[in-house]
């Protein structure tokens, strides 16, 4: 076997503390190698010429590049290599800048771990063997998981572009948190009139099956091939009957038994419900808890005014199974709140603030009801408690967010953004009233956006102060906002009517179940990570799963609009093809060895290795062994690390070729 | 019969006296008994902790180091300041190892032994509040308390690991075992001045005088304490408060002890209420005069 060797000085970061021509010149006489050089830029186009030529001339069977991390120019070499006539997985990276040169100050001594680094990747390369890529057919369906405003225009983008989707929402209706909000910023355009559009687009889409009042309950397989196990809730409403007249409604004597969470639970709903006037499909459901017919088999006033007989009391939740080439996710977020947390939970909760007994100190998105034209109050503010339009109101903003004591140490994002629209909002209903924000830092980065800031405080005369609210108490039917002004360096005192605070945004409650549902990571918090936090950042680390919108992060309207799009983006160019590459870097039992243990199957991460019959002549099955799906398969070498009897083996990192690369140093 | 290791502290021996008095009565009635640390010291608050680190951890540690050179397992600390210096100094002995062979060689001792500090609500929640209620004699019908727990009770969270720091219920609950009733009010756990006594009183008067009011206007008729610098505050600072407003009208304020010492049948003489600046006589609180023998 003939190895060239090629040394890179990457510009002066390898060369600096590793001398490049020596390295080169004594890894020439090791055994095995044909050739060996060094170059200022091997990943320029006369590096990767310098390699291809001198394959061809030498006539050299395997390469190693000592250069930068092969996360950045593996792909680069191997695809040299192979245009000159090598199998990709015949070209080793040592990577002698972030292991060597970048880390160390001594010449000698790196020059001499360099030299090592690039043994090891020879002795490696001697017993790699060529691999082939992996050919996987796509199902051309995308399972959208959300239907907010990114699972809207993720499901739009892809059906656009001729592509079926499925849009799985869990509440009766889509449109999300979007559909809650009065105004937006920083344009303070209507959010419904600028969303309903959408969710309609959405419901008479041909690509698109919207399936309201569901939720996946099981994913299985892999990149191009997911199968997706989804449970459609039993709305007690026939879909197909339902004109959505509404008259089951008006006529249900449950008037107000339960709160109705549309309105953050400022006002109430009956039994059977659509969750508000635009909702998308307009058909109602029959919440079982709440309906006189469950309780005592009595009422069934729907069931006489339905001229169309789509009351269907009877009606069971059903399974809907789906294949899926590709999956974006696109739960979004839920609200931090501050009463008392059971004592395991991360989250603290403020008994400073009264752990949620004062009902007129609200939440943000309880505010967005109010100022909404077709929230509670019809748009007037008016408080909770007595209906009264409060002449003082403090917004209080970082809570829960930036707060290490209280559970969260990240910025929520959005909320210097809606505080001031809200301070704004109310300035302009309530021409004499007070606004003050207490505030930590205004960060409102974004187009337009301190300018929108700069116009709370210059044109609607909101006042801000600096710092933390230390407690809350009612007295006399004010709230008595205790906290400090730390510009002045100076006690605050506000005696206002209602508070409003910015909670922080959590990630949904199930979070963590459905991200495990699906097989993609999440953080400590259940906000579900990107691939890279700079180039991949629509990317699951799971290929195929693609994310959008506040499930990944705070985002706003825009950002998530963006990040949708580039799913669906990512989505599309997936399945533009007939059949997927896959990298062969993927483990593979030995099926005689395997003792049938299973241990493999509990540590991987992926979900990729299944239980195979092997069978006699006569057809029984007289043992059971672990397979892994090459589909599924991540090549994170788990399985191999794990399994007893070592029958597993990675392509591309086998036992022999990493005791031979541990040898060589 | 519990028993229990005593750290009074230096408030309990002088202004407190009535706290110390009310005390060793109530808890023998109820079946538990002190053992007093032979040669306790000051507990390194205010002045000692202001000063000097190490000094005040080396006095509060020196108590500790008392109780277990005594064979104490438990010390129950009245004092709400003694109580936090304790286990403040156990906290950073414990999380401290720089502070732990300091403190170790200042007391020429080692600090093996794991010796619980309670305040005086722990002392009656593990004592069983319903001892209170099998052996009181009366119910306190008539007594709308406030139940106050200052700064030190309850704070810092993670170092007490008792109840809430913001929005406690542990007071309430011993005091309704009296019969009494307890009010919800707004600053169980806010400022009163604390040692500014002294140095700033017109500091301690206005904030004593918010918390006072706060309890008067949410329907109490007195006010329940657990620390002797309070007590001062609320009480005894009410004569100069009384100066500064001249519109102030008193307000009684108990020691816990003492509250549950009148449900026990003791009189106010007996548990030292007498000693108090603003008097108080629970038959002057009482609508129905038969309930007091």
């Amino acid at each position: 076997m003939k190895i060239g060797v090629f040394i890179c000085h990457c510009g002066e970061n390898i060369s600096s503390t590793v001398d490049c021509p020596r390295v080169a010149e004594e890894c020439g006489s090791y055994p095995g190698v044909e050739y060996s050089v060094d170059y200022k830029y091997m990943c320029s186009d006369p590096g990767q010429n310098l390699i291809k030529d001198a394959i061809r001339e030498k006539n050299l069977d395997a390469i190693v590049v000592g250069s930068c991390s092969p996360h950045m120019h593996e792909r680069t070499f191997r695809s040299a290599a192979v245009s000159a006539g090598i199998n990709p997985f015949l070209v080793e990276i040592a990577n002698l800048r972030e292991h060597c040169s970048w880390v160390h100050d001594d010449i000698e001594a790196s020059t001499r771990k360099a030299t090592e680094l690039v043994r090891m990747a020879i002795e490696k390369v001697k017993r790699d063997k060529p691999l082939t890529k992996i050919n996987v057919p796509v199902t051309k369906r995308v399972l959208v998981i959300g239907g907010g405003i990114a699972g809207i225009q993720a499901a739009l983008d892809v059906a656009n572009a001729g592509y079926e989707v499925i849009l799985v929402e869990k509440e009766p209706s889509i449109g999300g948190h979007m559909s809650q909000l009065s105004e937006t910023f920083p344009t303070l355009d209507c959010s419904q009139c600028i969303l309903t559009p959408r969710m309609v687009e959405v419901h008479q889409h041909p690509n698109i099956k919207l399936l309201t009042y569901s939720e996946v309950v099981k994913i299985e397989g892999f990149i191009g091939n997911f199968k997706a196990t989804i449970k459609k809730k039993a709305r007690h409403i026939n879909e197909d009957l339902c004109s959505g007249c509404g008259l089951c409604i008006t006529k249900c004597p449950t008037k107000k038994k339960a709160y109705n969470s549309f309105e953050q639970d400022l006002a109430f709903r009956p039994a059977v419900y659509i969750p508000f006037p635009q909702a998308v499909p307009n058909i109602p459901v029959i919440d079982e808890t709440v309906c006189m017919y469950y309780k005592n088999g009595k009422c069934g006033m729907c069931v006489k005014v339905c001229d169309r007989q789509a009351i269907d009391f009877d009606q069971k939740d059903s399974m809907l199974v789906a294949d899926i080439g590709a999956i974006i996710v696109a739960t979004g977020y839920s609200l931090y709140t501050i009463d008392k947390k059971s004592p395991d939970s991360k989250y603290k909760g403020y008994g400073e603030y009264g752990y949620g007994k004062y009902r007129d100190v609200i939440d943000g998105l309880q505010f967005e009801r109010i100022a909404s034209a077709s929230g509670p109050t019809a748009g007037e503010i008016r408080r909770p408690s007595d209906g009264k339009v409060p002449k003082k109101i403090a917004f209080i903003q970082c809570v829960g967010s930036r707060d290490e004591s209280k559970g969260i140490s990240y910025c929520s994002k959005i909320c210097c953004m809606y505080t001031a629209k809200h301070a704004m909002l109310y300035r302009h209903k309530v021409h004499d009233g007070e606004a003050y924000i207490f505030y930590m830092d205004i960060r409102s980065g974004g187009k337009m956006y301190e300018e929108f800031v700069r116009r709370a405080i210059e044109e609607d005369k909101v006042k801000y102060i600096r710092g933390r609210v230390s407690k809350i108490y009612e007295e006399n039917g004010k709230y008595i906002v205790k906290g400090e002004d730390t510009i002045a360096g100076m006690p605050v005192e506000i005696d206002a009517d209602m508070v409003v605070l910015a909670t922080a945004m959590i990630p949904q409650d199930n979070a963590a179940i459905l991200a495990r549902t699906i097989g993609i990571p999440y953080d400590k918090y259940g906000f579900f990570n990107e691939s890279h936090p700079k180039l991949k950042p629509v990317e699951s680390t799971t290929a195929g799963v693609f994310l959008a919108g506040a499930c990944h992060s705070p985002k706003d309207i825009p950002e998530s609009v963006a990040m949708a799009s580039a799913a669906a983006c990512k989505s599309i160019i997936l399945l533009s093809a007939d059949t997927l590459e896959r990298e062969p870097v993927v483990a593979k039992v030995n099926e005689d060895l395997c003792a049938g243990c299973f241990y493999c199957q509990k540590v991987c991460p992926f979900g990729a290795v299944e239980v195979k019959d092997i069978k006699d002549i006569n057809g029984i099955v007289y043992k059971e062994v672990a397979y892994i799906n090459q589909g599924v398969c991540q090549g994170c070498g788990t399985c191999t690390a794990t399994c007893l009897s070592k029958s597993i083996e990675l392509a591309g990192f086998n036992n022999e070729e990493i005791f031979a690369e541990i040898a060589a140093l | 019969m519990m028993k229990y290791g005593y750290f009074p502290g230096c408030s309990q021996t002088s202004s407190a006296k009535e706290y110390d008095i009310s005390l060793r009565k109530v808890i023998e009635k109820l079946g538990v008994s002190f053992d007093e640390i032979n040669d306790w010291s000051c507990c390194g608050a205010t002045s000692a902790h202001v000063t000097n680190h190490n000094l005040s951890t080396a006095l509060a540690m020196r108590n500790i180091m008392l109780a277990g050179q005594q064979g104490m397992d438990n010390i129950v600390a009245p004092c709400a300041a003694c109580y936090n210096r304790l286990i403040m100094s156990q906290h950073e002995i414990a999380n401290h190892p720089l502070i732990k062979k300091e403190t170790e060689e200042i007391l020429s001792a080692d600090f093996k032994k794991d010796i619980k500090v309670f305040n005086i609500l722990e002392l009656f929640l593990k004592t069983g509040i319903n001892k209170i209620t099998e052996n009181r004699k009366h119910e306190l019908t008539g007594l709308k308390a406030a139940c106050y727990y200052g700064c030190l009770l309850v704070r810092p969270a993670e170092i007490t690991k008792f109840d809430d720091a913001e929005q406690p219920s542990s007071m309430e609950k011993i005091v309704e075992s009296t019969g009494a009733e307890t009010v919800d009010w707004n600053m169980k756990v806010e400022c009163c001045g604390a040692a500014h006594s002294i140095s700033r009183r017109e500091i301690v008067v206005d904030l004593s005088k918010k918390i006072i009011e706060d309890a008067r206007s949410h329907g109490a008729n007195v006010m329940v304490v657990a620390c002797p610098m309070c007590h001062t505050n609320l009480d005894m600072r009410q004569r100069v408060m009384k100066r500064a407003y001249p519109d102030h009208r008193e307000f009684p304020v108990l020691y816990l002890t003492e509250l549950i010492g009148l449900a026990l049948g003791m009189s106010e003489k007996e548990l030292g209420i007498d000693l108090h600046y603003v008097d108080f006589r629970y038959e002057d609180k009482v609508e129905d005069k038969t309930l007091v023998n």
